[in-house]
């Protein structure tokens, strides 16, 4: 690994220019050169120099070595998202590869700096990712290394139960609410006139017994915990899970992130979509010298094509993009857009307002991939770009285009898109049952749980409770309860689905 | 900093490894790593070891895709297959790879010698057959010319010269002197030397269907696979038989459907043959493995068989195993008329085969002592 030099260092600092030239707004670049197995460690390692140790990466790097020794895929370019922004050039790509990776690192950049929900991750990740990784093996050094990894599965096993949302919520006040209900509230006495006869009329043993009685009330009460179903499952669990404190830790780390991975989660349709669009500009209008067309055309038509039955961001969100720019150009948005009737006059509709630049770049600060899509993909959009919805034909177990109705399609988009695809999992009660169970719920929208994957996952989640677990869903339109009880998992009937 | 990702995915190979003895029942009874056998490596198709979270997908597969079509239209491929190739960026989610682990033979063998509890062989005569094997490994100051290592002596001379200071980098003439040079010699290692021979007979009659044929090849593969990470340089032989019995190579072996009367002592002729022509027992270990459906032609070929194993094949063999594989059509007497002749014969082996899920307990009979 070394920093580029030379002609790369040249390329840079012209390309930066550009960047400049159309205002892009980026973190300090730097640019490493790496070798094939470099980059697939670093690429192991979600792009970080140093992470724990885990097994997980030594089967990512296996699989990228593979199928890149097979020559079915190729690491072209990384980048992650700290300050500065680090990304990893592949030696012995050509020039213009170097140059399309540089131009579409620098989309990214921008994007990292502005968007809005990368907003709360901490930039210096490499030193935490690194310190993180000290502590996981000073851990192994005393606990042994199959103990400590096999932890590491089972808060794996759970990484994705966490909430979206709490990096933007105010951490809850503590002090004076608290304080206010603290207040000792004295239990209810008989009235009594005649001072004399208070010990006849409010015996004294049995306010005694009143005052236990209400004090236990209110333990039960605190008990009941979390007071509201909880999404951030893995932020519950250490809180209130009985753990060594090794283990809250590396729980912790866990959690720590997947917070930080999350908004890639989050956007990755845009951020791809604006790194493309940016290379696409910056190469076309700019960089790209006449030699290099050829390489250049094909490189990209590589990225954008499309697999059938999949959907590649880049493609989508390059189209978007753009379809934003010229509609925001022609004035082709808003009241008078929508209602018109007439087609002709909407074929030729051009009020060259020019505000298309502008409002892509406050898409870029102010989306992610759900407001995006519900947003900007329109009806005409979905035909230009032939999007259809396909179905598994149960009978013959192949894949069919079910329908081009547009507002099955972007249902169908919203749908995996929301949660980025991830089931919707509460806390429901940390003391079901009054007997220390973990009841967790899942918010079912349509798309039922993998069953065995839900087993095995609620395995993990004993492990880290120690009493039974249990979550609440739907098989085939029917509200479930999946519990193990440390020995067996068993599947019953419910009389309510999951609601929150 | 490499060495980081090599401790992972050591770890990782440990964890595969664990998968495969787990499994491998299952990849035993099934035939299908033979056919993925390359020269060393076995490559196993392994479900992917996967840490599991609570996920969507229960139901039935849907999604959005682009491209021409009417509605009703297949798409190809599967949307669950890999991601884009190209570019990708930090932290994305993983996808599903099935996983292909690459496992030496020698590695397998080990995996099939522990979870199967097999002893490690001893070699017959293994002190007899040590052989001494001069290498040429390491270097003198004397020696004949024709032995001279033009490379150690260009290192010496030039080593000498840059410490003499003579040494010109302008000029870089190198002049060995008569210190310099260096001679190849010899090293006498004493290389433990024990020649194995496999030779499988397998029945091709009428009555032995493919499914039977494909139980044969199973095994054979794993007992080969077992001796051969116990012998250096395995030499196997293939014999089939109906009626007749020829010796073939190891394709014909496995393919042949041929569909004649069943003589076993043809077989065994041959086998004795071959043993007298090409391995003298003293000097190799000989494992015989014969496999048949058990329907002989008649009680008078039953008892030359009988015969010929006792005077020619158990004497030369340090183990003789009969598999008796179950098929519709025989009768399956032999192994009934073997076992009432030999009882506790110590180096013959016979285990019945039902099933391809019997494959594994059959393996573990033939190859449990060790011989």
């Amino acid at each position: 690994m070394a920093p580029i030099s030379g002609s790369l260092r040249d390329l840079q600092a012209e390309i930066q220019g550009y960047a400049d030239e159309y205002s892009l707004q980026y973190f300090t670049q730097v640019f490493e050169i790496v070798d094939y197995e470099q980059m697939c460690e670093i690429a192991a390692y979600g792009g970080f120099p140093v992470r724990y140790p885990h097994w997980r990466f030594g089967m990512e790097y296996d699989h990228m070595i593979k199928s890149h020794t097979y020559g079915l895929s190729k690491i072209y370019e990384l980048v992650i998202n700290t300050d500065p922004c680090y990304a990893y050039l592949l030696e012995g790509n050509s020039f213009a590869d170097q140059k399309l990776v540089m131009c579409h690192v620098y989309g990214h950049n921008d994007f990292f700096k502005n968007n809005r929900f990368f907003a709360p991750t901490d930039r210096r990740m490499i030193d935490v990712m690194a310190n993180n990784a000290s502590r996981v093996r000073r851990y192994m050094d005393r606990h042994g290394v199959v103990t400590v990894e096999s932890f590491i599965d089972v808060c794996l096993s759970i990484d994705n139960l966490i909430d979206p949302w709490a990096p933007f919520r105010e951490p809850p006040k503590k002090g004076k609410a608290a304080a206010a209900v603290d207040e000792e509230e004295d239990v209810h006495r008989l009235r009594n006139v005649r001072g004399y006869l208070e010990d006849y009329i409010n015996p004294p043993d049995f306010i005694a017994k009143q005052r236990e009685k209400a004090k236990a009330e209110k333990e039960a009460s605190k008990r009941k915990l979390p007071a509201r179903p909880e999404r951030d499952v893995l932020g519950f669990l250490m809180q209130h899970a009985p753990l060594d404190a090794w283990e809250a830790d590396v729980l912790g780390i866990i959690r720590e992130e997947a917070y930080y991975f999350l908004p890639q989660m989050q956007t990755k349709i845009m951020n791809e979509g604006w790194a493309s669009y940016w290379h696409s500009r910056l190469m076309t209008e700019r960089a790209l010298r006449d030699s290099e067309v050829i390489d250049y055309a094909d490189a990209c038509a590589g990225v954008m094509s499309m697999a059938p039955g999949q959907l590649n961001p880049y493609k989508i969100g390059i189209e978007l993009f753009r379809d934003i720019e010229r509609r925001w150009d022609m004035g082709r948005f808003g009241a008078a857009w929508e209602d018109c009737d007439d087609l002709r006059a909407k074929a030729e509709w051009d009020q060259q307002l020019g505000k298309g630049r502008d409002k892509i770049f406050e898409v870029r600060r102010l989306y992610n991939d759900v407001t995006f899509i519900d947003e900007f993909f329109t009806l005409d959009f979905a035909r230009e770009q032939k999007f259809f919805t396909f179905q598994e034909n149960r009978r013959s177990g192949r894949l069919e285009i079910e329908s081009r109705e547009f507002a099955k399609i972007k249902n169908k988009l919203l749908a995996m898109l929301t949660n980025f695809g991830q089931p919707f999992i509460y806390v429901v009660d940390a003391n079901h049952l009054n007997r220390g169970e973990l009841l967790l719920g899942h918010r079912h929208e349509g798309q039922d749980l993998k069953v065995d994957y839900a087993r095995d996952t609620l395995r993990n989640l004993e492990r880290i409770w120690r009493r039974p677990v249990s979550i609440l869903t739907m098989i085939d339109d029917k509200p479930k309860r999946i519990r193990f009880d440390g020995s067996e998992v068993t599947i019953s009937d419910e009389p309510a689905a999951f609601r929150v | 900093m490499i060495s980081r990702i090599d401790k992972d995915h050591s770890r990782f190979r440990e964890i595969v490894r664990g998968k495969i003895r787990q499994n491998l029942r299952k990849y035993i009874s099934r035939g299908d790593l033979m056919s993925r056998k390359g020269k060393d490596t076995v490559s196993i198709p392994m479900p992917q070891i996967d840490i599991p979270r609570f996920t969507l997908g229960g139901n039935q597969k849907s999604g959005v895709g682009q491209g021409d079509g009417e509605p009703g239209d297949p798409i190809g491929g599967d949307p669950q297959d890999g991601g884009q190739p190209g570019k990708g960026e930090a932290g994305q989610g993983e996808g599903q790879k099935a996983l292909e682990v690459e496992v030496t033979l020698d590695e397998l063998a080990a995996i099939l010698g522990e979870e199967l509890g097999l002893p490690r062989i001893e070699p017959k005569g293994s002190e007899a057959l040590d052989t001494k094997k001069d290498r040429y490994i390491s270097l003198r100051s004397t020696g004949p010319e024709s032995l001279r290592s033009f490379k150690a002596t260009f290192k010496r001379a030039l080593r000498r010269q840059v410490a003499s200071g003579t040494y010109q980098p302008g000029r870089p003439i190198i002049v060995p002197v008569r210190e310099d040079r260096r001679y190849r010699s010899w090293r006498t290692e004493p290389r433990p030397q024990s020649n194995a021979v496999i030779i499988y007979m397998m029945d091709v009659s009428g009555s032995m269907g493919d499914e039977q044929k494909e139980i044969v090849r199973i095994e054979s593969f794993w007992i080969d696979t077992w001796l051969r990470s116990q012998y250096q340089g395995l030499e196997s032989r293939y014999i089939i038989h109906d009626a007749s019995a020829r010796l073939v190579d190891r394709e014909v072996f496995f393919r042949t459907r041929e569909s004649g009367g069943t003589m076993i002592s043809s077989a065994y002729k041959v086998c004795a043959e071959l043993i007298e022509k090409e391995f003298s027992p003293e000097n190799w270990n000989i494992y015989a493995f014969h496999f048949s459906d058990g329907d002989n032609w008649s009680v008078d070929d039953t008892s030359t068989c009988i015969g010929l194993l006792r005077n020619v094949l158990l004497p030369a063999c340090n183990q003789f195993g009969y598999g008796q594989v179950e098929s519709p059509y025989g009768s399956g007497q032999f192994i009934k008329d073997i076992k009432g002749s030999f009882g506790d014969h110590p180096k013959l082996v016979t285990s019945e085969i039902t099933s391809k899920d019997d494959i594994m307990d059959s393996i573990r009979e033939f190859l449990k002592r060790g011989r």
